[in-house]
C-alpha cells in the first residue's frame, strides 16, 4: 500500500498533484483572505472600547470551534441557485470552497491577532500616545512590531483550512479534477477501499503541513533575531 | 522650521485629579513658561507623575483646565515625553528614532542625518542598527531620550530621567539636558535627586500630598526655602 503510494508521488501522477495543488490554492487564497479581515478585526477588538466588545471578543473566541460542516452548509445555503448569492452560479466551484475556508477561520487568526495585538498594546500605548499616534498608525505600528508572533496566528489558521473536510466536501462538491482537494479524496477514497491513495495523499497533507511550520519557524526566529524583537 | 502654534506656556487651572476616592492631585494655579528647566520634587506619590502626564495631555483632570499657548486639548504635537521606564519599539535603535521622526513627519531624505545626530548627542553613535530591546538599561534610556527629542519638541517632560542610572550614566543625561535647554527646550523633570534639581533647574516645585507646597526660583529654594517642608524635604528628614 504505502509503496504504490510513493510510487505516484515520484511519478508524478498528474491527478495526484492537481488534487495537492488545489488544496493548498485553495487554502492559502482562504488564509489570505481571513488574514485580510481578521487582522485588523484582532487589532481593532485589541484596541478600541465600545459597548458590546466583551460580547464580540467571547463570540469570535467560540467561533473559533466552529465546525467545518455547518459554515459549509451555511455557505452552502448563500450560494445555492435559491439562495441569496445564488445567482453568481460559484456553489461546486474553488471560489466557493475559498470561502468557505476563508470564514471558518477568520475567527481563529482574529481571536489569535488580538491575543497577540492586546499584550504588545500594553507596553506600547503610552509611548504611542506620547507620540501622537492615532488609532489607524497603532495598528498599522502594532500589526508590524508583532508580525513574527502573528505569522503564528496565520499558520494556526492555515493548518485548520487545509485539515478541514466537512466545508469543502459541502460546498465543493467533491468533482473529480475540478474540486477534489486532498482532504476530500482522502475521505472518498477511503470509503471505496482505495487505501493506497488515501494514505499517500495523507502523507502529503501531513508533510506540507510540517513544511510550512518548519518555514514559519524558521522566519519567525532569524526575524525575530535580526530585528531584536525580544 | 517650528509649526505656527506654540504649546507654551503650560498652564494648569484650579487641577483637581482622583483615582476613585481617593485624591491624587489638588494644585492650585501653575504656569510653566519658557526658561530654564523646571523640577518637581517630592516623596513617592506625592504626585509628580500624574503633574507630568496631565501636563503632557495624557490624563484628563477631574477638575479644572489644562491649556497648552492657551489652547485645551491641543494634541501633543509640539511636546514630548520621556517614560520612567520607557518601552523600546522591536525594532533597532535607528528605527525607533525613525519612527520618532516619520510621528512628526520629517521628510524621509533628512532622517538618516537625524539619526546620526541624535544618537551622538546621547552618545550612542555606532549603535544604529543595534536591537533596542537588547540595549542595556541605561543606554534604553539614553536612546528613549534621543526618541523623544526627535518629535522636535518644544516642552519635554521627563519623569525620573535619571532615576535608575548609575552617577556616571546620570550625568551624561543631565549634560544632553542642559544642551537640549540651551537650544531653548523648555524641560519639565521631575526627580528624586536634589542634585539634579539643583544643578539643572532654574526653578522648582516641591509636591506633597498632591499639593503644591512651595514652587520658588532654585536659587531661593535651596538657599533660603519659604515653607518649613522645603526646609525639611532638603534635609533628608521624612514628608509623611
Amino acid at each position: 500500500m504505502f509503496s504504490s503510494a510513493f510510487w505516484m508521488l515520484i511519478t508524478g501522477d498528474p491527478a495526484l498533484y492537481r488534487i495537492i495543488s488545489l488544496s493548498l490554492y485553495v487554502s492559502l487564497t482562504a488564509t489570505l483572505i481571513a488574514a485580510l479581515a481578521g487582522l485588523p478585526l484582532g487589532a481593532l477588538l485589541a484596541l478600541k472600547e465600545f459597548p458590546g466588545r466583551n460580547a464580540v471578543i467571547v463570540i469570535v473566541n467560540a467561533l473559533m470551534g466552529m465546525p467545518p460542516v455547518v459554515v459549509g452548509l451555511a455557505v452552502f445555503l448563500l450560494l445555492s441557485r435559491s439562495g441569496p448569492l445564488g445567482s453568481f452560479g460559484i456553489l461546486f466551484t474553488p471560489r466557493a470552497m475559498i470561502i468557505a475556508q476563508a470564514i471558518l477561520i477568520t475567527p481563529i487568526i482574529a481571536a489569535l491577532a488580538r491575543q497577540t495585538i492586546a499584550d504588545l498594546w500594553v507596553q506600547y500605548r503610552d509611548e504611542l500616545a506620547a507620540m501622537n499616534v492615532g488609532t489607524a498608525g497603532s495598528v498599522a505600528t502594532l500589526l508590524w512590531d508583532g508580525r513574527f508572533s502573528l505569522l503564528t496566528a496565520l499558520l494556526a489558521g492555515f493548518g485548520r483550512a487545509s485539515a478541514e473536510v466537512g466545508a469543502v466536501i459541502i460546498v465543493g462538491g467533491n468533482i473529480d479534477g475540478f474540486t477534489r482537494t486532498m482532504t476530500t479524496a482522502i475521505a472518498l477514497e477511503t470509503s471505496k477501499g482505495d487505501l493506497p491513495l488515501a494514505i499517500g495523499l495523507g502523507a502529503v497533507l501531513l508533510l506540507i503541513v510540517i513544511a510550512i511550520n518548519a518555514l514559519a519557524w524558521f522566519v519567525r526566529r532569524t526575524g525575530e533575531r535580526l530585528a531584536g524583537a525580544t | 522650521m517650528r509649526a505656527p502654534d506654540s504649546d507654551l506656556p503650560l498652564q494648569f487651572d484650579r487641577i483637581e485629579y482622583r483615582a476613585g476616592n481617593r485624591s491624587i492631585l489638588d494644585i492650585g494655579s501653575l504656569t510653566i513658561s519658557n526658561g530654564a528647566p523646571t523640577a518637581v520634587i517630592g516623596p513617592n506619590g506625592a504626585g509628580k507623575t500624574t503633574l507630568l502626564r496631565l501636563g503632557m495631555g495624557l490624563l484628563e483632570p477631574g477638575a479644572g483646565r489644562i491649556t497648552w499657548g492657551r489652547r485645551q486639548h491641543a494634541a501633543p504635537v509640539r511636546r514630548a515625553f520621556l517614560f520612567q521606564r520607557p518601552v523600546m519599539l522591536m525594532r533597532s535603535a535607528a528605527g525607533n528614532i525613525d519612527y520618532a521622526l516619520a510621528s512628526v513627519k520629517t521628510p524621509r531624505g533628512e532622517r538618516k542625518r537625524k539619526i546620526a545626530e541624535l544618537l551622538a548627542l546621547v552618545g550612542l553613535s555606532g549603535f544604529e542598527d543595534r536591537p533596542a530591546r537588547r540595549l542595556s538599561g541605561g543606554e534604553q534610556q539614553r536612546l528613549a531620550l534621543a526618541r523623544s527629542l526627535a518629535r522636535d519638541p518644544e516642552i519635554l517632560l521627563l519623569d525620573e530621567p535619571t532615576a535608575s542610572l548609575d552617577p556616571a550614566a546620570a550625568k551624561s543625561v543631565e549634560d544632553v539636558l542642559r544642551a537640549v535647554a540651551n537650544r531653548g527646550v523648555k524641560i519639565v523633570l521631575s526627580t528624586h535627586d536634589l542634585g539634579t534639581a539643583r544643578r539643572l533647574a532654574g526653578d522648582v516645585i516641591l509636591l506633597h500630598r498632591g499639593r503644591i507646597v512651595e514652587h520658588s526660583a532654585s536659587e531661593t529654594f535651596f538657599k533660603q526655602p519659604k515653607t518649613e517642608e522645603a526646609r525639611r524635604f532638603q534635609a533628608g528628614d521624612l514628608l509623611i
